[in-house]
């Protein structure tokens, strides 16, 4: 079901970073200002963007887990923010070095675009402990996707805010005032689809291995109730961060297991 | 081939700024070989567990003395992946 396509996808996400890659270090030219350190922006900018795209995306996600209640929308809810929050660190170490290089300190607190991603990225750092803390699977999905509605919506509303009041210490190259260079513009591009994809595929992976170990664990279960076990003899699920794919589990596999 | 290729490929002006690039790139890749790695050591307990589930299937139609060993070797084929 989630593993379909994943072969295709994983090769185009590996020769669209390798293009990625070989573009920004033999093709474009150096920036004027800031020379060689300007080549952090191919990386660190796509990994922002992907990020705040995945909370959002998460969010999206959450609306039709609540329109349909169908758990395989919170799953992938979940997914997105989990993804998007490893995307998230990866984004704040790489700015802390390009900002390291460029102005020489690791972080500057009155700049408002590094401080609202920080803040971003800790909202959504108390997802998991929020899905963690709430036992019931049911209840778990619901807060969780009124959460990723919430903090979605708060994204876009951060960065347009951030942007309208900005100090302009940060830099801004892309916008209706851009006037980044066409090689630049085109490696830029070709840079966010990579990171774009890489973030696809991993999320597909990881749904993929998550079903997976549902399935598995559905399968056990059937197997150890046709022996006349008592259910009792697997665990129940724990306690867990992560949602309960159970009954998708149950329903599209048991006639199957059942049959023989 | 790839020798050609890199001779013609311009050096880089790595200077100052080179090791901060380098640490960008390679923190970045390293986070997705970390994030793989753990998919592997996931991957890898599916498999043991399948194996697991496998094992006792042919125990069970052993014993029932009805169904072949091949009917679970094709219930393997058809657990999606």
């Amino acid at each position: 079901m989630y593993g379909k396509g994943l072969r295709a996808l994983s090769i185009s996400t590996v020769v669209v970073m390798a293009v990625a890659l070989g573009l920004v270090f033999f093709w474009v030219p150096l920036e004027a200002d800031q020379g060689f350190l300007q080549k952090i922006f191919y990386v660190h900018v796509p990994l922002a963007i992907v990020s705040l795209c995945g909370f959002v995306a998460g969010g999206i996600f959450a609306i039709q887990h609540l329109r349909t209640r169908d758990q395989k929308w919170d799953y992938r809810s979940y997914v997105a923010i989990h993804m998007s929050l490893i995307f998230g660190l990866a984004t704040l170490i790489t700015g802390s070095i390009w900002a390291k290089g460029s102005w020489g300190h690791w972080w500057e607190w009155s700049e408002p675009t590094l401080v609202s991603f920080l803040i971003v990225f800790l909202l959504y750092a108390t997802y998991q402990p929020l899905r963690f803390a709430i036992e019931d699977p049911e209840r778990q999905s619901r807060y969780a996707s009124v959460f990723a509605i919430t903090a979605g919506a708060f994204v876009p509303l951060n960065f347009i805010a951030v942007r309208s009041s900005t100090a302009f210490v940060h830099p801004r190259v892309l916008g209706a005032t851009s006037n980044l260079p066409w090689q630049m513009s085109l490696t830029f591009l070709v840079s966010l689809l990579g990171m774009a994809l890489l973030f696809t595929t991993l999320c597909k992976y990881e749904l993929t291995v998550k079903h997976t170990r549902a399935q598995l664990r559905a399968l056990k279960r059937l197997a150890e109730r046709r022996e006349g076990k008592a259910t009792a003899s697997l665990p129940a699920r724990g306690r867990s961060a992560a949602p309960s794919l159970h009954a998708t589990a149950m329903t599209a596999h048991a006639p199957e297991v059942r049959g023989r | 081939m790839t020798t050609a290729l890199l001779a013609e490929l311009p050096a880089l002006p790595l200077h100052e700024a080179g090791k901060y690039v380098a640490a960008a790139y390679v923190v970045l890749f390293a986070m997705v070989l970390v994030y793989v790695a753990i998919m592997a050591i996931r991957q890898s307990k599916l498999e043991r567990d399948l194996a697991e589930l496998l094992a006792r299937e042919q125990r069970l139609a052993k014993g029932a003395g009805a169904a072949p060993a091949t009917d679970a070797s094709s219930e393997r084929e058809s657990t999606p992946a």
